[in-house]
């Protein structure tokens, strides 16, 4: 068991969000929108101090640590102006307790002789007076935002006791004008770096476990092939390039194989096929549609298929097997995706014409309808399953939106212009 | 210099974890290690190299005067006998030039998820390969391909755009 560091606060120095107070209080610096409901939300009060020496950094690595915190829903900004605290600091707690802060971190940031940058910082309980210790980060420029937001997963777990996901990636696809780009963004939407950019459409792209290769399907050869892409170096090997249409990669939870959809033998049916290429295995065989697949920590792969004669979510055992029906209400439930520990499905089911973003409890099958849109796609769960990426369009754009698996709380996802649509959240990178 | 003021005692621990290649935080406490990531862009853990990929190759002609698009219904995914014309045409065409290949494209509207369609799309290239290949055309000449909802005809959310999205494009190589 974590924590439980901090004692309980009384509820009166806890926040209650009631719903209509929409993005109420957000800081300047935050670009994205974060919307909250329900009603007795309690958010842990928190003083970011600007580190020291951090006027002079490329990055304000407070703000960005204080912007994960409070997209999370777990945590509300504490003012800390005149604050002049470093990491070795001893701060008057007594101060911050009037502030009505739970929590305090404190750091610094300085340029080495080398030109990397050494970020600091220490977190501590102002409520118990203790020091729960910190981190350094030694960084190049470009890897600032990372440490920052490496500073923001360790208070999460800290005070949460659960692992933070600020440090993670996540790919997308974007259209803009005729032109197709796959992006790979930190976990806030921020600091878009370009994959690939086509004339011709790319989809489904698919974190490789150790999150350097996304496999996705690229349409640049006038039909949907099959490709995993190298991005630190943007080395690419086609994966599948079979007659027909080759689609919907999957990686296994080893990055060794990937299923695949095929139309190589009639229909769309589900393959598995080695990450480094090759002859393909036949999955299964049906008579209708077998698309979308998705490995789960359960040993299932989940997929959707029309052999019940409408697209239901369906899971078989990852060596084949006889496939068990997983939804059952409503006539077009597709694109699922499994919570790391297989307790929760995401997927996309149409209720009366909207496409909506629904979660279904795999022990009870209780199914809950998450959003208000109508054009919800392309579910991915966080590695730490308490939040899901989804894509939905909102007065005719296509946006990428982060909600909590109890849709009390979403953010939209800061990015360029132009439409963004298929999103898939990158695992836990190294500490 | 501040750099000193941290625990050599966890000089070792810090050492033996870099051994171990975990970690590039290093604890507060510990003497500040420089870790460069996995081998990776000029030493950043989050670079990502791009790659440009340009335009693809036009289309050679067809048989002359004839209508390369099958339309179809909502919801189906057979042949109207409408297009059996178009469709015989093609059929001669592709007897008679035994080198030419044609490349059959299933589109679907923009309704529902992208990869679904694409499936559903692939039933429709199927659906007009099937009806090519009883019209005497070797399957060795066609390809069956889909594009999902990816390359609408028609942009728009209309049942019209809808109905000139739903078809299969017949190219030829």
């Amino acid at each position: 068991m974590m924590f439980d560091h901090l004692p309980k606060p009384p509820l009166s120095r806890r926040q209650l969000i009631a719903f209509g107070l929409l993005g109420c209080g957000l800081p300047a610096f935050a670009q994205f929108r974060v919307e909250i409901s329900g009603v007795g939300l309690t958010q842990m009060p928190i003083a970011i101090a600007p580190l020291r020496g951090e006027d002079a950094s490329p990055q304000k690595i407070s703000q960005i640590v204080m912007a994960d915190l409070e997209r999370s829903g777990r945590f509300v900004g504490v003012d800390t102006s005149g604050a002049q605290l470093d990491e070795a600091s001893r701060p008057d707690l007594a101060q911050w307790r009037e502030r009505k802060a739970d929590a305090l971190s404190v750091g610094s940031i300085g340029q080495l002789a080398d030109g990397r940058w050494d970020t600091r910082f220490r977190l501590w309980d102002v409520v118990r007076g203790q020091d729960l210790s910190g981190q350094s980060y030694v960084v190049t420029r470009a890897d600032l935002r990372l440490a920052a937001h490496h500073i923001a997963d360790y208070i999460y777990e800290k005070l949460t006791g659960e692992r933070g996901i600020f440090s993670t990636r996540i790919a997308y696809i974007t259209k803009v004008g005729s032109r197709y780009s796959l992006w790979v963004a930190d976990a806030d939407g921020e600091n878009a770096q370009s994959a690939l950019s086509s004339p011709e459409p790319i989809i489904s792209p698919a974190w490789s476990p150790s999150g350097s290769q996304l496999a996705y399907v690229s349409f640049e050869s006038r039909k949907p092939v099959v490709y995993v892409h190298d991005i630190a170096t943007g080395r690419r090997r086609l994966i599948a390039n079979f007659r027909g249409s080759n689609s919907a990669p999957a990686w296994s939870p080893d990055g060794r194989t990937l299923a695949v959809t095929l139309s190589r033998d009639g229909g769309s049916q589900l393959y598995t096929i080695s990450s480094s290429g090759g002859e393909p295995t036949r999955l299964m065989q049906s008579a209708g549609i077998d698309t979308e697949p998705t490995y789960a920590s359960d040993g299932k792969i989940y997929f959707v298929s029309d052999r019940g004669g409408s697209p239901q979510i369906y899971r078989v055992p990852v060596g084949g097997g006889s496939p068990e029906r997983v939804t059952f209400q409503g006539n077009y439930n597709i694109s699922p995706s499994v919570s790391p520990d297989a307790q929760t499905l995401a997927y996309i089911s149409r209720v009366g014409g909207a496409f909506k973003l629904h979660v279904m409890d795999l022990k009870s099958h209780t199914a809950t309808a998450l959003t208000d849109t109508s054009n919800d796609e392309h579910p991915s769960f966080a590695p730490n399953g308490k939040l899901i990426v989804y894509a939905t369009r909102q007065q005719g754009k296509e946006m990428l939106m982060t909600t909590t698996v109890d849709g009390k709380i979403k953010a939209r996802l800061a990015g360029q212009g132009g439409d963004i649509r298929e999103p898939a959240w990158g695992p836990f990178t190294r500490q | 210099m501040k750099y000193f003021q941290f625990n050599r005692m966890s000089l070792a621990l810090v050492a033996a974890a870099l051994v171990v290649g975990c970690s590039s935080g290093v604890k507060l406490n510990d003497a500040p290690v420089s870790d460069q990531g996995a081998a990776s862009t000029n030493g950043s853990q989050s670079a990502v190299a791009p790659v440009d990929l340009n335009a693809t190759q036009g289309t050679v002609q067809g048989p002359v005067g004839v209508a390369r698009i099958i339309y179809f219904d909502f919801d189906s995914y057979t042949v109207k006998p409408e297009f059996q014309s178009v469709l015989d045409a093609h059929a001669r065409f592709l007897k008679s030039h035994t080198a030419t290949r044609v490349t059959l494209e299933g589109n679907t509207d923009e309704r529902g998820g992208r990869e679904y369609n694409l499936a559903l799309g692939q039933k429709r290239a199927d659906a007009v390969r099937r009806a090519l290949g009883l019209l005497g055309v070797p399957e060795s000449q066609m390809e069956a391909v889909s594009f999902g909802k990816e390359k609408p005809a028609v942009q728009g959310s209309s049942e019209d755009a809808y109905a000139k999205n739903r078809r299969v494009e017949l190219t030829y190589h």
